[in-house]
């Protein structure tokens, strides 16, 4: 029995390896845990762009946000892609959106329901409607409740740089 | 000339910033609100006027297809059913242009509100002449408006936990509510929530 499930383990993992880097897990933080990403102080510059499959404004400026991860990469940028979905959706949307569009940036999902506390913590002026993205360097902060394209969002970039 | 020049100029300006500059302005806690005239899903036109026994409203910007709206409907429906005996019915406004939301037109609203038995109207807001007057960001989005004055009481979500009903430990609505129906100070008037941002075309 123990043999045979590690020659399936054996086989789930050569084919998840075969399939080109697909992934079957999401980390998921609370509010007090994402906060380490949102508060960085490494010369790096963040976009943090908060969105869910849901979305279809988010949906449709994630390619502006992954090209900015390739584009910039070399400029010590980072694009992490904070996902509200709810928590259900996880394996059967979330996971396998992220296959399909092949989405190169960070993905991580924020499972916090106390929204009234950390909408206000992590800007004073969020509604709490998605798309949001905030971009920040140290102390330098910016946040956005809007959508952008690319050229929207590499001007508001570029000051960070 | 030059001086046409730079007034056209300005102009120009005035007008770029007026689409660029989002609006979030709108009504504030304590603000007096103007009535609106909307279209309902039964096809008659509905106005705050028209309610001459209420004390107040529960105003909710909400949608077909918005998952914090949908897990919310049962929510809005026990809203409706617990207040509008005590003189503050649910009144829903849809506030997307169903050009820019797929499921969000005038006869799937009709469709939506009958699979779910809504006891409230639901209100098309056409040409989006309303949400903007509110400020009204997202969907679902609650504005508690007394009638004696027609202020604001309140702005925000509806309870503290959207995606886990049975983790809610505040419903803020009900509180506000509760609270005016008592005649006592509200102790919270605005709040925040995840919602969808308010398709426009």
């Amino acid at each position: 029995m123990v043999k045979k499930c590690f020659i399936t383990l054996f086989f789930i993992s050569l084919l998840g390896s075969c399939k080109n880097e697909e992934i079957t897990f999401v980390q998921s933080y609370t509010y007090n845990e994402l906060k380490t990403l949102l508060e960085k102080n490494d010369g790096k510059t963040y976009v943090i762009n908060f969105w869910a499959t849901w979305c279809a404004p988010c949906v449709k400026e994630l390619p502006a946000f992954e090209k900015i991860n390739k584009e910039y990469a070399t400029k010590n940028v980072t694009v992490i892609l904070v996902s509200l979905d709810f928590p259900k959706q996880i394996a059967k949307r979330l996971i396998p959106f992220i296959n399909k569009k092949k989405l190169q940036s960070k993905v991580v999902l924020l499972n916090d329901i106390n929204e009234d506390f950390w909408i206000k913590a992590i800007d004073s002026t969020w509604s709490g409607a998605i798309p949001a993205t905030i971009i920040y360097n140290g102390k330098d902060r910016k946040f956005y409740e809007q959508s952008f394209d690319y050229d929207q969002l590499e001007t508001e970039l570029q000051p960070f740089l | 000339m030059k001086s046409i020049k730079t007034i056209l100029i300005l102009f120009a300006c005035a007008i770029v910033s007026a689409f660029t500059i989002k609006t979030t302005e709108g009504y504030h806690v304590g603000d007096v609100i103007e009535d609106f005239k909307l279209k309902n899903i039964d096809d008659t036109m509905v106005s705050l006027s028209d309610y001459k026994e209420a004390k107040g409203f529960v105003i909710i910007f909400t949608c077909n297809q918005c998952p914090y709206s949908v897990v919310y409907e049962d929510r809005i429906i026990a809203l409706d059913l617990k207040y509008k005996k005590l003189g503050y019915p649910v009144i829903a406004i849809n506030p997307n242009d169903p050009r820019a939301s797929r499921g969000d037109g005038f006869e799937e609203m009709k469709v939506r509100a009958s699979e779910k038995g809504f006891t409230f109207p639901y209100l098309f807001d056409e040409g989006q002449n309303v949400y903007p007057k509110f400020g009204a960001t997202k969907t679902p989005h609650v504005y508690i408006v007394s009638k004696s004055g027609m202020n604001v009481e309140y702005i925000g979500a509806i309870d503290n936990s959207s995606r886990k009903p049975e983790a809610v430990t505040e419903k803020y609505v009900e509180d506000a509510v509760d609270a005016l129906l008592a005649g006592k100070k509200l102790v919270k008037t605005k709040t925040r929530a995840i919602g969808c941002s308010i398709k426009v075309f």
